[in-house]
Protein backbone atom coordinates (compact mmCIF):
# COMPACT_ATOMS: atom_id res chain seq x y z
CA UNK A 1 0.00 0.00 0.00
CA UNK A 2 1.59 3.39 -0.78
CA UNK A 3 1.40 6.27 1.95
CA UNK A 4 -0.43 9.58 1.54
CA UNK A 5 1.34 12.00 -0.35
CA UNK A 6 1.69 14.99 1.59
CA UNK A 7 -0.61 16.89 -0.03
CA UNK A 8 -3.46 14.26 0.94
CA UNK A 9 -1.57 14.51 4.11
CA UNK A 10 -2.71 18.12 4.80
CA UNK A 11 -5.72 18.26 3.39
CA UNK A 12 -7.10 15.19 6.09
CA UNK A 13 -5.36 17.12 8.87
CA UNK A 14 -6.83 20.40 8.16
CA UNK A 15 -10.19 19.04 7.30
CA UNK A 16 -10.45 16.71 10.05
CA UNK A 17 -9.18 19.83 12.56
CA UNK A 18 -11.49 21.60 10.77
CA UNK A 19 -14.64 19.24 11.77
CA UNK A 20 -13.53 18.98 15.46
CA UNK A 21 -11.49 21.90 16.76
CA UNK A 22 -14.81 23.66 17.55
CA UNK A 23 -16.59 20.93 19.42
CA UNK A 24 -13.22 20.14 21.46
CA UNK A 25 -13.46 24.00 22.17
CA UNK A 26 -16.97 23.80 23.42
CA UNK A 27 -15.93 20.59 25.52
CA UNK A 28 -13.26 22.50 27.18
CA UNK A 29 -15.17 25.55 27.81
CA UNK A 30 -17.28 23.35 29.36
CA UNK A 31 -15.27 22.77 32.05
CA UNK A 32 -14.29 26.59 32.78
CA UNK A 33 -14.51 28.22 36.12
CA UNK A 34 -15.55 31.73 34.76
CA UNK A 35 -19.12 32.82 33.54
CA UNK A 36 -17.35 34.39 30.28
CA UNK A 37 -17.13 31.52 28.06
CA UNK A 38 -13.70 33.14 26.34
CA UNK A 39 -11.29 33.62 29.31
CA UNK A 40 -10.07 30.68 31.07
CA UNK A 41 -10.02 30.74 34.82
CA UNK A 42 -9.76 27.26 35.68
CA UNK A 43 -11.10 24.24 36.23
CA UNK A 44 -14.61 23.94 37.30
CA UNK A 45 -17.70 21.21 36.65
CA UNK A 46 -19.79 23.74 38.64
CA UNK A 47 -21.86 23.83 35.27
CA UNK A 48 -22.90 20.36 34.79
CA UNK A 49 -24.31 20.62 38.84
CA UNK A 50 -26.13 23.81 37.65
CA UNK A 51 -27.25 22.11 34.80
CA UNK A 52 -28.92 19.58 36.56
CA UNK A 53 -30.37 21.64 38.64
CA UNK A 54 -32.52 23.38 35.95
CA UNK A 55 -35.65 21.75 35.87
CA UNK A 56 -36.51 23.47 32.82
CA UNK A 57 -33.56 21.77 31.53
CA UNK A 58 -34.73 18.45 32.66
CA UNK A 59 -38.36 18.74 31.51
CA UNK A 60 -37.26 19.75 28.39
CA UNK A 61 -34.80 16.45 28.21
CA UNK A 62 -37.37 14.35 29.14
CA UNK A 63 -39.78 15.47 26.38
CA UNK A 64 -37.54 15.27 23.81
CA UNK A 65 -36.59 11.72 24.63
CA UNK A 66 -40.32 10.57 25.20
CA UNK A 67 -40.99 12.12 21.42
CA UNK A 68 -37.77 10.81 19.68
CA UNK A 69 -38.72 7.13 21.30
CA UNK A 70 -42.40 6.87 20.33
CA UNK A 71 -42.08 9.30 16.65
CA UNK A 72 -38.96 6.99 15.72
CA UNK A 73 -40.67 3.76 16.45
CA UNK A 74 -43.82 4.60 14.89
CA UNK A 75 -41.39 6.33 12.06
CA UNK A 76 -39.95 2.54 11.79
CA UNK A 77 -43.39 0.78 11.50
CA UNK A 78 -44.83 2.97 8.58
CA UNK A 79 -41.27 3.68 6.63
CA UNK A 80 -40.87 -0.05 6.49
CA UNK A 81 -44.61 -1.09 5.55
CA UNK A 82 -44.08 2.20 2.87
CA UNK A 83 -40.51 0.60 1.36
CA UNK A 84 -42.45 -2.85 1.54
CA UNK A 85 -44.94 -1.26 -0.42
CA UNK A 86 -42.35 0.56 -3.30
CA UNK A 87 -40.54 -2.52 -3.84
CA UNK A 88 -42.88 -5.52 -3.77
CA UNK A 89 -45.85 -3.63 -3.72
CA UNK A 90 -46.46 -3.72 -7.77
CA UNK A 91 -48.72 -1.65 -9.58
CA UNK A 92 -51.80 0.12 -7.64
CA UNK A 93 -53.69 3.34 -7.93
CA UNK A 94 -51.43 6.66 -7.68
CA UNK A 95 -48.40 4.81 -6.63
CA UNK A 96 -46.32 7.72 -8.65
CA UNK A 97 -47.85 10.28 -5.98
CA UNK A 98 -46.80 7.38 -3.08
CA UNK A 99 -43.46 7.56 -4.27
CA UNK A 100 -43.43 11.53 -4.19
CA UNK A 101 -44.46 12.07 -0.61
CA UNK A 102 -42.30 9.11 0.15
CA UNK A 103 -39.28 11.76 -1.45
CA UNK A 104 -40.68 15.26 -1.30
CA UNK A 105 -40.14 15.61 2.36
CA UNK A 106 -36.85 15.06 2.64
CA UNK A 107 -36.02 17.83 0.52
CA UNK A 108 -38.68 20.24 1.64
CA UNK A 109 -37.65 22.89 3.99
CA UNK A 110 -38.38 22.61 7.90
CA UNK A 111 -39.77 26.02 7.39
CA UNK A 112 -42.41 24.74 4.73
CA UNK A 113 -43.29 21.51 6.65
CA UNK A 114 -43.08 23.31 9.90
CA UNK A 115 -45.69 25.74 9.54
CA UNK A 116 -47.88 23.41 7.10
CA UNK A 117 -48.90 21.23 9.68
CA UNK A 118 -49.26 23.56 12.22
CA UNK A 119 -52.07 24.97 9.93
CA UNK A 120 -53.26 21.29 9.80
CA UNK A 121 -53.64 20.94 13.69
CA UNK A 122 -55.05 24.44 13.89
CA UNK A 123 -57.67 23.73 11.00
CA UNK A 124 -58.66 19.97 12.78
CA UNK A 125 -58.63 21.54 16.30
CA UNK A 126 -55.92 19.64 17.65
CA UNK A 127 -53.87 21.06 20.88
CA UNK A 128 -50.54 21.21 20.44
CA UNK A 129 -48.23 19.68 22.50
CA UNK A 130 -46.51 16.46 22.63
CA UNK A 131 -49.22 14.41 20.30
CA UNK A 132 -48.49 16.77 17.82
CA UNK A 133 -44.98 17.00 17.92
CA UNK A 134 -45.01 12.94 17.73
CA UNK A 135 -47.32 12.89 14.76
CA UNK A 136 -44.75 15.70 12.64
CA UNK A 137 -41.47 13.50 13.23
CA UNK A 138 -43.60 10.46 12.41
CA UNK A 139 -44.15 11.92 9.29
CA UNK A 140 -41.14 13.62 8.13
CA UNK A 141 -39.03 10.70 9.57
CA UNK A 142 -40.74 7.64 8.36
CA UNK A 143 -39.25 9.24 4.99
CA UNK A 144 -36.04 8.94 5.50
CA UNK A 145 -36.53 5.17 7.11
CA UNK A 146 -38.46 3.88 4.21
CA UNK A 147 -35.49 5.15 1.75
CA UNK A 148 -32.99 3.30 4.26
CA UNK A 149 -35.30 -0.12 3.95
CA UNK A 150 -36.31 0.08 0.70
CA UNK A 151 -32.53 0.02 -0.63
CA UNK A 152 -31.62 -2.77 1.35
CA UNK A 153 -35.06 -4.16 0.20
CA UNK A 154 -33.61 -3.78 -3.18
CA UNK A 155 -30.84 -5.44 -3.10
CA UNK A 156 -32.45 -8.75 -1.26
CA UNK A 157 -32.52 -11.63 -3.44
CA UNK A 158 -36.82 -11.97 -4.08
CA UNK A 159 -36.55 -16.28 -4.35
CA UNK A 160 -35.61 -16.52 -0.67
CA UNK A 161 -39.84 -15.17 0.34
CA UNK A 162 -40.60 -17.13 -2.74
CA UNK A 163 -39.17 -20.28 -1.54
CA UNK A 164 -40.66 -19.51 1.75
CA UNK A 165 -43.86 -19.28 0.30
CA UNK A 166 -43.64 -22.56 -1.21
CA UNK A 167 -43.30 -23.89 1.51
CA UNK A 168 -46.44 -23.74 3.00
CA UNK A 169 -45.64 -19.78 4.93
CA UNK A 170 -48.57 -17.38 4.91
CA UNK A 171 -47.51 -13.91 3.51
CA UNK A 172 -47.34 -12.75 6.78
CA UNK A 173 -44.61 -15.73 8.11
CA UNK A 174 -42.97 -15.24 5.28
CA UNK A 175 -42.02 -11.67 6.11
CA UNK A 176 -41.80 -12.57 9.80
CA UNK A 177 -39.74 -15.20 9.52
CA UNK A 178 -37.39 -14.08 6.25
CA UNK A 179 -37.39 -10.90 5.44
CA UNK A 180 -37.78 -9.55 8.56
CA UNK A 181 -34.25 -10.93 9.27
CA UNK A 182 -32.61 -10.24 6.27
CA UNK A 183 -33.74 -6.12 6.41
CA UNK A 184 -33.08 -6.52 9.81
CA UNK A 185 -29.76 -4.57 9.93
CA UNK A 186 -31.47 -1.73 7.89
CA UNK A 187 -34.51 -1.43 10.07
CA UNK A 188 -32.05 -0.72 13.14
CA UNK A 189 -30.20 1.90 11.45
CA UNK A 190 -33.68 3.84 9.80
CA UNK A 191 -34.88 3.38 13.80
CA UNK A 192 -31.42 5.27 14.79
CA UNK A 193 -31.67 7.79 12.31
CA UNK A 194 -35.28 8.57 12.87
CA UNK A 195 -34.14 8.82 16.39
CA UNK A 196 -31.40 11.27 16.02
CA UNK A 197 -33.22 13.43 13.62
CA UNK A 198 -35.98 13.54 16.12
CA UNK A 199 -33.59 14.78 19.10
CA UNK A 200 -31.92 17.13 16.57
CA UNK A 201 -35.24 18.74 15.18
CA UNK A 202 -36.27 22.40 16.10
CA UNK A 203 -37.63 24.11 13.38
CA UNK A 204 -40.20 21.43 12.75
CA UNK A 205 -40.47 21.37 16.79
CA UNK A 206 -40.89 25.12 17.05
CA UNK A 207 -44.26 25.08 14.80
CA UNK A 208 -45.64 22.19 16.66
CA UNK A 209 -45.29 22.63 19.92
CA UNK A 210 -47.52 24.23 22.15
CA UNK A 211 -46.57 25.87 25.84
CA UNK A 212 -47.23 22.59 27.38
CA UNK A 213 -43.77 20.61 25.55
CA UNK A 214 -41.33 22.09 25.23
CA UNK A 215 -37.91 20.26 23.10
CA UNK A 216 -34.68 20.12 24.39
CA UNK A 217 -33.16 22.28 20.96
CA UNK A 218 -36.46 24.79 21.56
CA UNK A 219 -34.69 25.72 24.84
CA UNK A 220 -31.50 25.77 23.60
CA UNK A 221 -32.21 28.00 21.08
CA UNK A 222 -33.81 30.23 23.05
CA UNK A 223 -31.09 30.27 25.30
CA UNK A 224 -28.64 30.06 22.84
CA UNK A 225 -29.77 33.33 21.26
CA UNK A 226 -28.96 35.71 23.98
CA UNK A 227 -25.49 34.76 23.46
CA UNK A 228 -23.04 32.10 24.80
CA UNK A 229 -23.67 30.60 28.01
CA UNK A 230 -21.44 28.03 30.12
CA UNK A 231 -24.48 26.12 31.16
CA UNK A 232 -24.94 25.10 27.15
CA UNK A 233 -21.75 24.44 26.59
CA UNK A 234 -22.03 21.80 29.49
CA UNK A 235 -25.03 20.34 28.14
CA UNK A 236 -23.47 20.52 24.61
CA UNK A 237 -20.66 18.48 25.85
CA UNK A 238 -22.70 15.89 27.35
CA UNK A 239 -24.40 15.33 24.28
CA UNK A 240 -21.51 14.86 21.96
CA UNK A 241 -20.19 12.42 25.09
CA UNK A 242 -23.41 10.39 24.27
CA UNK A 243 -23.18 10.29 20.45
CA UNK A 244 -19.24 9.40 20.27
CA UNK A 245 -19.89 6.40 22.60
CA UNK A 246 -22.76 5.80 20.63
CA UNK A 247 -21.44 5.26 17.48
CA UNK A 248 -17.90 4.28 18.53
CA UNK A 249 -19.81 1.17 20.02
CA UNK A 250 -21.93 0.51 17.13
CA UNK A 251 -18.92 0.54 15.11
CA UNK A 252 -17.26 -1.87 17.13
CA UNK A 253 -20.00 -4.11 17.39
CA UNK A 254 -20.58 -3.72 13.49
CA UNK A 255 -16.68 -4.68 12.88
CA UNK A 256 -16.88 -7.33 15.33
CA UNK A 257 -20.17 -9.15 13.65
CA UNK A 258 -17.84 -8.76 10.22
CA UNK A 259 -14.63 -10.31 11.72
CA UNK A 260 -17.01 -13.19 12.89
CA UNK A 261 -19.03 -13.68 9.84
CA UNK A 262 -15.65 -13.86 7.41
CA UNK A 263 -14.29 -16.72 10.32
CA UNK A 264 -17.80 -18.46 9.57
CA UNK A 265 -17.41 -18.84 5.61
CA UNK A 266 -13.21 -19.57 6.29
CA UNK A 267 -14.54 -21.95 8.55
CA UNK A 268 -17.89 -23.37 5.81
CA UNK A 269 -14.83 -23.30 2.74
CA UNK A 270 -12.79 -25.35 5.03
CA UNK A 271 -15.29 -28.11 5.66
CA UNK B 1 -57.63 -7.32 0.63
CA UNK B 2 -54.62 -7.89 2.89
CA UNK B 3 -52.70 -5.78 0.54
CA UNK B 4 -54.47 -3.09 0.18
CA UNK B 5 -54.83 -2.56 3.70
CA UNK B 6 -50.72 -2.45 3.21
CA UNK B 7 -50.86 -0.01 0.86
CA UNK B 8 -53.56 2.05 2.52
CA UNK B 9 -51.43 2.74 6.19
CA UNK B 10 -48.65 4.67 5.21
CA UNK B 11 -50.59 6.33 1.82
CA UNK B 12 -53.69 7.70 3.56
CA UNK B 13 -50.76 8.66 6.70
CA UNK B 14 -48.80 10.78 3.98
CA UNK B 15 -51.80 12.22 2.23
CA UNK B 16 -53.48 13.56 5.81
CA UNK B 17 -50.03 14.43 7.06
CA UNK B 18 -48.17 15.66 4.21
CA UNK B 19 -50.08 16.48 1.02
CA UNK B 20 -53.49 17.86 3.11
CA UNK B 21 -51.35 20.68 4.96
CA UNK B 22 -49.94 21.62 1.91
CA UNK B 23 -53.46 22.23 0.35
CA UNK B 24 -53.72 24.15 3.84
CA UNK B 25 -50.97 26.32 3.03
CA UNK B 26 -52.08 26.99 -0.37
CA UNK B 27 -55.25 28.26 0.72
CA UNK B 28 -54.35 30.27 3.31
CA UNK B 29 -51.93 31.86 1.40
CA UNK B 30 -55.38 33.03 -1.00
CA UNK B 31 -56.40 34.30 1.71
CA UNK B 32 -57.18 37.33 3.46
CA UNK B 33 -55.31 38.74 6.46
CA UNK B 34 -57.40 39.52 10.27
CA UNK B 35 -56.37 40.65 13.40
CA UNK B 36 -58.58 37.69 14.77
CA UNK B 37 -56.84 34.16 15.78
CA UNK B 38 -56.83 32.30 14.05
CA UNK B 39 -55.89 35.22 12.11
CA UNK B 40 -57.15 34.28 8.45
CA UNK B 41 -60.57 34.14 6.80
CA UNK B 42 -61.02 31.26 4.56
CA UNK B 43 -62.13 32.89 1.03
CA UNK B 44 -64.66 30.38 -0.14
CA UNK B 45 -66.86 27.83 0.88
CA UNK B 46 -66.72 24.70 -0.39
CA UNK B 47 -70.69 24.10 -1.01
CA UNK B 48 -70.31 27.24 -3.54
CA UNK B 49 -68.58 24.65 -5.64
CA UNK B 50 -65.65 25.08 -7.87
CA UNK B 51 -66.97 27.91 -10.00
CA UNK B 52 -67.23 30.58 -6.90
CA UNK B 53 -64.06 28.89 -5.50
CA UNK B 54 -61.53 30.54 -8.27
CA UNK B 55 -63.91 33.62 -8.36
CA UNK B 56 -63.25 34.13 -4.96
CA UNK B 57 -58.87 33.13 -5.64
CA UNK B 58 -57.31 36.37 -4.46
CA UNK B 59 -53.74 36.86 -5.15
CA UNK B 60 -53.63 39.80 -3.13
CA UNK B 61 -50.67 38.41 -0.77
CA UNK B 62 -48.50 36.92 -3.83
CA UNK B 63 -48.52 40.67 -5.17
CA UNK B 64 -47.91 41.99 -1.86
CA UNK B 65 -44.47 39.97 -2.19
CA UNK B 66 -43.61 41.54 -5.69
CA UNK B 67 -44.58 44.96 -4.31
CA UNK B 68 -42.26 45.34 -0.43
CA UNK B 69 -38.62 44.55 -2.01
CA UNK B 70 -38.14 42.77 1.26
CA UNK B 71 -39.49 39.49 -0.30
CA UNK B 72 -37.63 39.37 -3.33
CA UNK B 73 -34.55 40.61 -1.83
CA UNK B 74 -34.77 37.55 0.44
CA UNK B 75 -35.09 35.38 -2.05
CA UNK B 76 -32.26 36.51 -4.31
CA UNK B 77 -29.87 36.60 -0.72
CA UNK B 78 -31.06 32.85 -0.37
CA UNK B 79 -30.08 32.06 -3.58
CA UNK B 80 -26.85 33.93 -3.47
CA UNK B 81 -25.64 32.43 0.09
CA UNK B 82 -26.54 29.51 -1.02
CA UNK B 83 -24.72 29.44 -4.21
CA UNK B 84 -21.64 30.89 -3.18
CA UNK B 85 -21.55 28.24 0.23
CA UNK B 86 -22.12 25.50 -2.17
CA UNK B 87 -19.05 26.54 -3.98
CA UNK B 88 -16.83 26.91 -0.47
CA UNK B 89 -18.20 23.94 0.78
CA UNK B 90 -16.98 21.80 -2.63
CA UNK B 91 -14.04 23.55 -2.61
CA UNK B 92 -12.94 22.34 1.12
CA UNK B 93 -14.97 19.10 0.85
CA UNK B 94 -13.26 17.76 -1.98
CA UNK B 95 -9.93 17.36 -1.28
CA UNK B 96 -10.77 15.47 1.84
CA UNK B 97 -12.78 13.39 -0.24
CA UNK B 98 -9.89 12.85 -2.57
CA UNK B 99 -7.59 11.75 0.07
CA UNK B 100 -9.94 9.89 2.03
CA UNK B 101 -10.67 8.02 -1.58
CA UNK B 102 -6.28 7.73 -1.80
CA UNK B 103 -5.77 6.24 1.47
CA UNK B 104 -4.62 2.99 2.59
CA UNK B 105 -7.82 0.52 2.68
CA UNK B 106 -7.65 -0.11 6.31
CA UNK B 107 -8.06 3.83 7.41
CA UNK B 108 -11.13 3.80 5.51
CA UNK B 109 -13.70 2.84 7.83
CA UNK B 110 -12.35 4.54 10.19
CA UNK B 111 -11.84 7.47 8.13
CA UNK B 112 -15.43 7.44 6.72
CA UNK B 113 -16.90 7.30 10.75
CA UNK B 114 -15.10 10.31 11.34
CA UNK B 115 -17.15 11.98 8.79
CA UNK B 116 -20.13 11.04 9.91
CA UNK B 117 -19.55 11.34 13.49
CA UNK B 118 -20.34 15.63 13.40
CA UNK B 119 -23.88 14.40 11.26
CA UNK B 120 -24.65 12.52 14.49
CA UNK B 121 -23.93 15.45 16.81
CA UNK B 122 -26.29 18.27 16.84
CA UNK B 123 -26.85 20.63 14.33
CA UNK B 124 -27.69 23.29 16.75
CA UNK B 125 -24.46 22.66 19.13
CA UNK B 126 -22.45 22.95 15.87
CA UNK B 127 -23.57 25.86 15.30
CA UNK B 128 -23.54 27.20 18.27
CA UNK B 129 -19.63 26.03 18.92
CA UNK B 130 -19.29 28.32 16.41
CA UNK B 131 -20.85 31.65 18.14
CA UNK B 132 -17.96 31.23 20.76
CA UNK B 133 -15.23 30.92 18.29
CA UNK B 134 -16.51 34.15 16.00
CA UNK B 135 -17.11 36.70 18.49
CA UNK B 136 -15.27 39.74 19.10
CA UNK B 137 -13.63 37.91 22.67
CA UNK B 138 -13.46 34.66 20.59
CA UNK B 139 -11.58 32.25 19.96
CA UNK B 140 -10.37 32.79 16.95
CA UNK B 141 -9.55 36.83 17.46
CA UNK B 142 -7.69 35.92 20.43
CA UNK B 143 -5.38 33.40 18.54
CA UNK B 144 -4.88 35.72 15.63
CA UNK B 145 -4.21 38.67 18.07
CA UNK B 146 -1.65 36.28 19.65
CA UNK B 147 0.16 35.22 16.47
CA UNK B 148 -0.21 39.31 15.67
CA UNK B 149 -2.08 38.83 12.85
CA UNK B 150 -4.46 41.18 13.44
CA UNK B 151 -4.11 44.02 15.82
CA UNK B 152 -7.81 45.11 16.66
CA UNK B 153 -10.20 42.12 17.00
CA UNK B 154 -12.47 41.00 13.58
CA UNK B 155 -16.24 41.57 13.67
CA UNK B 156 -17.18 38.11 12.26
CA UNK B 157 -20.11 37.11 14.08
CA UNK B 158 -22.97 38.62 12.76
CA UNK B 159 -22.21 38.53 9.80
CA UNK B 160 -22.78 36.99 6.03
CA UNK B 161 -19.13 35.99 6.47
CA UNK B 162 -20.18 34.05 9.69
CA UNK B 163 -23.18 32.83 7.80
CA UNK B 164 -21.20 31.47 5.33
CA UNK B 165 -18.49 29.58 7.96
CA UNK B 166 -21.19 28.03 9.65
CA UNK B 167 -22.90 26.52 6.38
CA UNK B 168 -20.01 24.86 5.57
CA UNK B 169 -19.34 23.42 8.23
CA UNK B 170 -22.30 22.11 8.92
CA UNK B 171 -23.00 21.25 5.85
CA UNK B 172 -19.16 19.08 4.80
CA UNK B 173 -20.32 15.84 5.47
CA UNK B 174 -22.84 16.23 2.91
CA UNK B 175 -20.07 17.42 -0.06
CA UNK B 176 -17.49 14.97 1.28
CA UNK B 177 -19.40 11.39 1.27
CA UNK B 178 -21.12 11.61 -2.07
CA UNK B 179 -17.79 12.96 -3.73
CA UNK B 180 -16.06 10.30 -2.10
CA UNK B 181 -17.97 7.39 -3.29
CA UNK B 182 -17.21 8.49 -6.36
CA UNK B 183 -13.68 8.87 -6.07
CA UNK B 184 -13.48 5.56 -4.55
CA UNK B 185 -14.80 3.77 -7.40
CA UNK B 186 -11.97 5.38 -9.91
CA UNK B 187 -10.10 3.00 -11.49
CA UNK B 188 -6.37 4.26 -10.49
CA UNK B 189 -4.76 2.64 -13.29
CA UNK B 190 -6.45 5.59 -15.73
CA UNK B 191 -4.72 7.93 -13.95
CA UNK B 192 -1.46 6.13 -14.66
CA UNK B 193 -2.67 5.81 -17.66
CA UNK B 194 -3.02 9.36 -18.67
CA UNK B 195 0.42 10.27 -16.61
CA UNK B 196 1.92 7.51 -19.32
CA UNK B 197 0.92 8.92 -22.20
CA UNK B 198 2.26 12.59 -21.19
CA UNK B 199 -0.42 14.37 -19.00
CA UNK B 200 1.10 16.34 -16.06
CA UNK B 201 0.22 15.23 -12.54
CA UNK B 202 -2.33 18.29 -12.33
CA UNK B 203 -3.67 17.73 -15.87
CA UNK B 204 -4.52 14.50 -15.34
CA UNK B 205 -6.43 15.17 -12.60
CA UNK B 206 -8.58 18.03 -14.30
CA UNK B 207 -8.86 15.55 -17.01
CA UNK B 208 -9.42 12.42 -15.91
CA UNK B 209 -10.12 12.33 -12.00
CA UNK B 210 -12.77 15.51 -12.24
CA UNK B 211 -14.91 14.35 -15.34
CA UNK B 212 -15.30 11.11 -13.67
CA UNK B 213 -16.07 12.14 -10.53
CA UNK B 214 -18.94 14.82 -11.66
CA UNK B 215 -21.46 12.62 -10.79
CA UNK B 216 -20.29 12.79 -6.65
CA UNK B 217 -19.96 16.42 -7.40
CA UNK B 218 -23.14 17.33 -8.52
CA UNK B 219 -25.40 14.99 -6.21
CA UNK B 220 -22.77 17.10 -3.38
CA UNK B 221 -23.97 20.03 -4.22
CA UNK B 222 -27.58 19.64 -4.58
CA UNK B 223 -26.97 18.09 -0.95
CA UNK B 224 -25.58 21.60 0.10
CA UNK B 225 -27.27 23.92 -2.30
CA UNK B 226 -31.38 22.71 -1.56
CA UNK B 227 -31.11 22.62 2.22
CA UNK B 228 -29.42 25.76 2.74
CA UNK B 229 -32.01 27.78 0.24
CA UNK B 230 -35.00 27.22 3.57
CA UNK B 231 -32.52 27.04 6.14
CA UNK B 232 -33.32 29.17 9.63
CA UNK B 233 -30.80 28.28 12.16
CA UNK B 234 -27.76 29.52 10.65
CA UNK B 235 -28.75 33.16 9.69
CA UNK B 236 -30.87 33.62 12.81
CA UNK B 237 -27.45 32.54 15.14
CA UNK B 238 -24.83 33.66 13.06
CA UNK B 239 -25.94 36.18 10.92
CA UNK B 240 -26.49 39.78 11.77
CA UNK B 241 -29.58 42.13 10.94
CA UNK B 242 -28.48 42.90 7.57
CA UNK B 243 -28.44 38.76 6.50
CA UNK B 244 -31.05 37.98 4.34
CA UNK B 245 -32.35 34.37 3.85
CA UNK B 246 -35.99 33.58 2.87
CA UNK B 247 -36.01 30.63 5.86
CA UNK B 248 -35.98 33.24 8.63
CA UNK B 249 -38.16 36.18 6.79
CA UNK B 250 -40.88 33.09 6.61
CA UNK B 251 -40.34 32.28 10.57
CA UNK B 252 -40.57 36.10 11.43
CA UNK B 253 -43.69 36.72 8.98
CA UNK B 254 -45.63 34.08 10.90
CA UNK B 255 -44.25 34.53 14.71
CA UNK B 256 -43.74 37.95 15.14
CA UNK B 257 -45.72 39.50 12.69
CA UNK B 258 -48.40 36.99 12.97
CA UNK B 259 -49.41 37.14 8.89
CA UNK B 260 -50.61 33.52 7.98
CA UNK B 261 -51.46 34.65 4.77
CA UNK B 262 -48.41 36.59 4.03
CA UNK B 263 -46.24 33.57 4.94
CA UNK B 264 -48.23 30.91 3.65
CA UNK B 265 -47.53 32.93 0.71
CA UNK B 266 -44.02 33.26 1.23
CA UNK B 267 -43.69 29.53 1.75
CA UNK B 268 -45.67 28.67 -1.32
CA UNK B 269 -42.87 31.09 -4.00
CA UNK B 270 -40.29 29.32 -1.67
CA UNK B 271 -41.61 25.80 -2.79
CA UNK B 272 -41.53 26.72 -6.86
CA UNK B 273 -37.88 27.96 -6.19
CA UNK B 274 -36.85 24.64 -4.70
CA UNK B 275 -39.14 22.70 -7.56
CA UNK B 276 -36.18 23.50 -10.22
CA UNK B 277 -33.44 22.42 -8.64
CA UNK B 278 -35.05 19.33 -7.07
CA UNK B 279 -36.67 18.11 -10.51
CA UNK B 280 -32.68 18.75 -11.95
CA UNK B 281 -31.50 16.44 -8.98
CA UNK B 282 -33.95 13.83 -9.85
CA UNK B 283 -32.88 13.74 -13.12
CA UNK B 284 -28.64 13.19 -12.29
CA UNK B 285 -30.02 10.52 -9.59
CA UNK B 286 -31.88 9.27 -12.80
CA UNK B 287 -28.75 9.26 -15.10
CA UNK B 288 -26.35 7.69 -12.56
CA UNK B 289 -28.47 5.07 -11.80
CA UNK B 290 -28.62 3.76 -15.62
CA UNK B 291 -24.77 4.38 -15.76
CA UNK B 292 -24.19 2.60 -12.98
CA UNK B 293 -26.57 -0.79 -14.40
Amino acid sequence: MKRLSWFNAVSLTLGFAFLYIPMVILVIFSFNESKLVTVWAGFSTKWYGELFQNEAFLNAAWVTIKVAVFSSTMATVLGTIAAYVMVRGGRFMGRTLFSGMIYAPLVMPEVITGLSLLLLFIGIGLDRGVLTIVLAHTTFSMCYVSVVVSSRLVTFDRSLEEAALDLGCSPAEAFRLVTLPIIAPAVISGWLLAFTLSLDDLVIASFTSGPSATTLPIKIFSAVRLGVSPEINALSTIMIAIVTVGVITASLVTKHQMVRQKREEQAAERA
Amino acid sequence: MRRFVLIAIPYVWLLALFLVPFAIVFKISLSDYAVSIPPYVPKFDPENGLRALIAALDFENFIWLTEDDLYWKAYLSSLKIALISTFFTLLAGYPIAYAMARAPAEWRPTLMMLVILPFWTSFLIRVYAWMGILSNEGFLNQFLMWTGVISEPLTILNTNSAVYIGIVYTYLPFMILPVYSALERLDGSLIEAAEDLGCSRLSAFWLVTIPLSKTGIIAGCFLVFIPVLGEFVIPSLLGGSDTLMIGKVLWEEFFSNRDWPVASAVAVVLLLLLVIPIVLFQRNQQKQQEAGQ
